[in-house]
């Protein structure tokens, strides 16, 4: 655990680095000594960024240490992704929020209160992984009763089918919109297309938050060498629609522009494209090492840094939290490491619903 | 009497009266043409989508996630394959999540060669629809079938994949849809809209029943002893033609009508080939793994003992495309003599 914890302190001493991205972001970080928003509720954000950081590092190390097959996530973009959380109206049915989401999104389960055993579970594929039984990569969450489609690992697919979602909430009236996330690479996908023309027809406009989390990497290959547009915000506007480009590594500047963006789209029953700007920490997954990147910003520290400032947190503080997780992530997957495996008899279950699971051309 | 595409009208009309389906939508199905085969005119719920076949089979798929009951069109199936990828994806959702989603969505698309509609307008999806479970797969052959099937798919929790033949599309059945006018033209001046202007034009639809038909059950349309043939779609009544033709020789062949490819009916299969140690599979699809092939594979797995010949497949042919000369398609797909001579290869055959 100890060992566990210098690592959360200085990732960067005993981790290979990632080379870094061909054109960083300019302009958009905020380094604003302003912090417009709750005490309470900037230690709450940052409480979780954590917790959601020694989550991932722990679903990292476990894939290091043969307990997983495979780890992709969200390290990086917590600062985006808790204040997302924050804002969703959680729960079953068009009344809510339908959640379209790729699988970067662990830092917004936690953030709506999600307990991190069920990531813990599916990363090392056991058969009590809420998400899918064991069947499907870390990260690919799904809850119904959190209206959480479930993940998939094909890029944008998750772009058509929320105006899908959002028609169905118009119709029945209500604040409840569908929002959409997914990275800047994948936006080259006719379903961002598809997700614009949808979701903006005249007169027809669906309460669809398309939110684009733009880290300037596809695995391996730089943005700027395969797109060339400017901002991927603007790909909106040919639609009539509002959009706005943030930084996402700050999330005082993500709550307060997603918070006028949910409004928006909660009450005017359009749509509004979100590019933000976020990190990638710990590369594209376990296929590229998954190890620390150096060169890109930490929102972590970033945000310490600001809270330290404010007098709201000391280091101290900040180093017990990070134990505290790291602690109780440590135990949670020795717990899981126990757990069974899904039998093998099981995967006729759940084909078709309503029907019970059989081989049909068992005798 | 009806034809397919009238059948399929009132089937949605019932459906979206009486089944719960709020959705019907894809490219040109809403007023004012109602769909190019005039599947979906007069319907309240129809409308036009954008020209784009993934944001139709992606938009039912969020649709039937939020509760509704989308019942979405592929214009030609041609151009369903582009969205292969959703259809798997809409085909695992039940199964990926462990039982927690699923998604009541009904995929319809015309199929098939016959109306010399050349390369990009004659394509099967038989054989590709049945390689992507957890879909149910429904192929009529007679307007009355299309209707309870269609019923039937409505009434689904899973995703049903609705293959129109479109050959077939304008053919009268010889079985009336219950609560059909027995007359025509009287039909057709009740739901068939009018050239011109449509604009006040509104169906007055007949009083429809739920004569539903439950998926995965096949109809044995003519019974025989000596051959039996399993088929679907367009080429069912060119098999059934066959052995009516056949049986003025003294041959008698079994027609069974699949209706459902999965889940099919094995055991009606089964029983027919037990009796006649004969079988012949026919459709139009491409031979390389084709689905005809599969029912060939489990007869020889599961009845070879009782074979009296080797089982065959007479399909489509090999090839990229279907020609737009009419002497290209016939030696594409399926004709008459091709099925007639296999049938007659067939019950000549001892072991």
């Amino acid at each position: 655990m100890a060992r566990d914890a210098k690592k959360m302190s200085a990732p960067a001493k005993s981790a290979k680095a990632e080379k870094p991205a061909a054109k960083p972001f300019k302009a958009l970080v905020t380094h604003s000594d302003e912090l417009p928003l709750e005490k309470e509720l900037l230690l709450s954000m940052h409480d979780t960024m954590v917790k959601a950081r020694v989550l991932e590092e722990r679903l990292i190390a476990m894939y290091k240490t043969g307990h997983g097959y495979f780890w992709i996530g969200g390290p990086g973009e917590e600062a985006f992704n808790v204040p997302l959380g924050l804002l969703i109206k959680k729960g079953m049915g068009p009344a809510y929020d339908y959640l379209h989401f790729h699988y970067r999104q662990s830092a917004t389960l936690l953030a709506m209160g999600e307990e991190p055993l069920g990531a813990l579970r599916q990363m090392k594929n056991t058969a009590l992984d809420p998400y899918s039984g064991g069947r499907n990569f870390a990260g690919h969450f799904s809850k119904k009763e959190w209206n959480l489609v479930p993940v998939s690992s094909p890029i944008e697919v998750q772009y058509g089918m929320a105006p899908g979602t959002a028609l169905v909430q118009k119709r029945f009236g209500g604040d409840g919109i569908s929002i959409v996330t997914g990275g800047d690479a994948g936006t080259a996908e006719g379903d961002f297309a598809s997700c614009l023309v949808w979701s903006s027809r005249k007169g027809q406009e669906l309460p669809v938050l398309i939110i684009v989390t733009n880290n300037r990497w596809g695995i391996s290959t730089p943005f700027d060498q395969v797109q060339g547009v400017e901002k991927i915000s603007d790909r909106g506007v040919a639609f009539g629609m509002k959009t706005k480009t943030i930084d996402g590594n700050d999330p005082i500047s993500a709550y307060l522009e997603l918070k006028e963006a949910f409004e928006y789209v909660r009450t005017e029953r359009k749509p509004y494209l979100v590019e933000a700007h976020v990190s990638r920490l710990y590369g594209h997954s376990s296929a590229s090492g998954a190890n620390f990147a150096t060169h890109e910003t930490d929102c972590i520290a970033q945000f310490e840094a600001k809270l330290e400032k404010a007098g709201y947190l000391t280091k101290k503080q900040a180093q017990a939290i990070r134990d505290r997780y790291t602690e109780q992530l440590a135990e949670l997957a020795n717990q899981v490491k126990e757990e069974p495996f899904p039998d093998g008899s099981t995967i006729w279950d759940h084909v078709f619903h309503g029907e019970p699971g059989r081989d049909p051309f068992a005798s | 009497m009806a034809n397919m595409a009238q059948a399929v009208r009132m089937a949605l009309h019932y459906a979206e009266k009486n089944l719960g389906v709020t959705d019907i939508f894809g490219e040109d199905v809403g007023a004012p043409l109602g769909g190019v085969f005039t599947c979906t005119q007069g319907l309240e719920t129809t409308w036009n989508s954008p020209l784009d076949e993934r944001g139709i089979i992606s938009t039912a798929m969020g649709i039937a996630l939020a509760g509704g009951r989308p019942v979405a069109e592929i214009q030609f199936c041609d151009y369903i394959y582009n969205t292969i990828d959703l259809l798997k994806l809409a085909g695992n959702t039940h199964w990926a999540s462990n039982g927690q989603w699923n998604l009541p969505m009904v995929v319809m698309t015309p199929v098939g060669s016959g109306i010399r509609g050349s390369i990009y307008h004659s394509h099967s999806f038989d054989a590709s629809a049945t390689h992507i479970p957890g879909w149910k797969i429904v192929m009529p052959s007679t307007p009355r079938d299309a209707y309870g099937l269609l019923l039937s798919a409505c009434k689904e929790t899973n995703p049903v994949m609705f293959l129109i033949p479109k050959a077939l599309m304008r053919v009268r059945g010889q079985e009336l849809i219950p609560g059909e006018p027995a007359e025509d033209k009287a039909l057709s001046k009740m739901i068939d809209a009018p050239l011109g202007d449509r604009s006040k034009w509104k169906a007055q639809w007949p009083a429809l029943e739920d004569a539903s038909i439950p998926l995965g059950q096949a109809k044995t349309v003519r019974v025989g002893s000596q051959v039996t043939v399993v088929s679907y779609g367009r080429t069912l009544p060119m098999c059934t033609a066959a052995a009516e033709k056949l049986a003025g020789e003294g041959l008698d062949a079994e027609v069974i009508d699949l209706r459902t490819l999965w889940p099919y009916d094995w055991a009606a299969i089964k029983a027919s080939i037990e009796k006649t140690g004969r079988v012949l599979f026919v459709n139009e699809d491409t031979e390389v793994t084709n689905f005809g092939e599969h029912l060939v594979r489990r007869t020889v797995d599961e009845l070879f003992f009782k074979l009296l010949a080797p089982p065959k497949l007479v399909a489509g042919k090999f090839v990229p495309g279907i020609g737009l000369a009419d002497p290209l398609e016939a030696a594409s797909v399926p004709q008459p003599h091709d099925i007639e001579a296999a049938i007659r290869a067939l019950a000549n055959t001892q072991p």
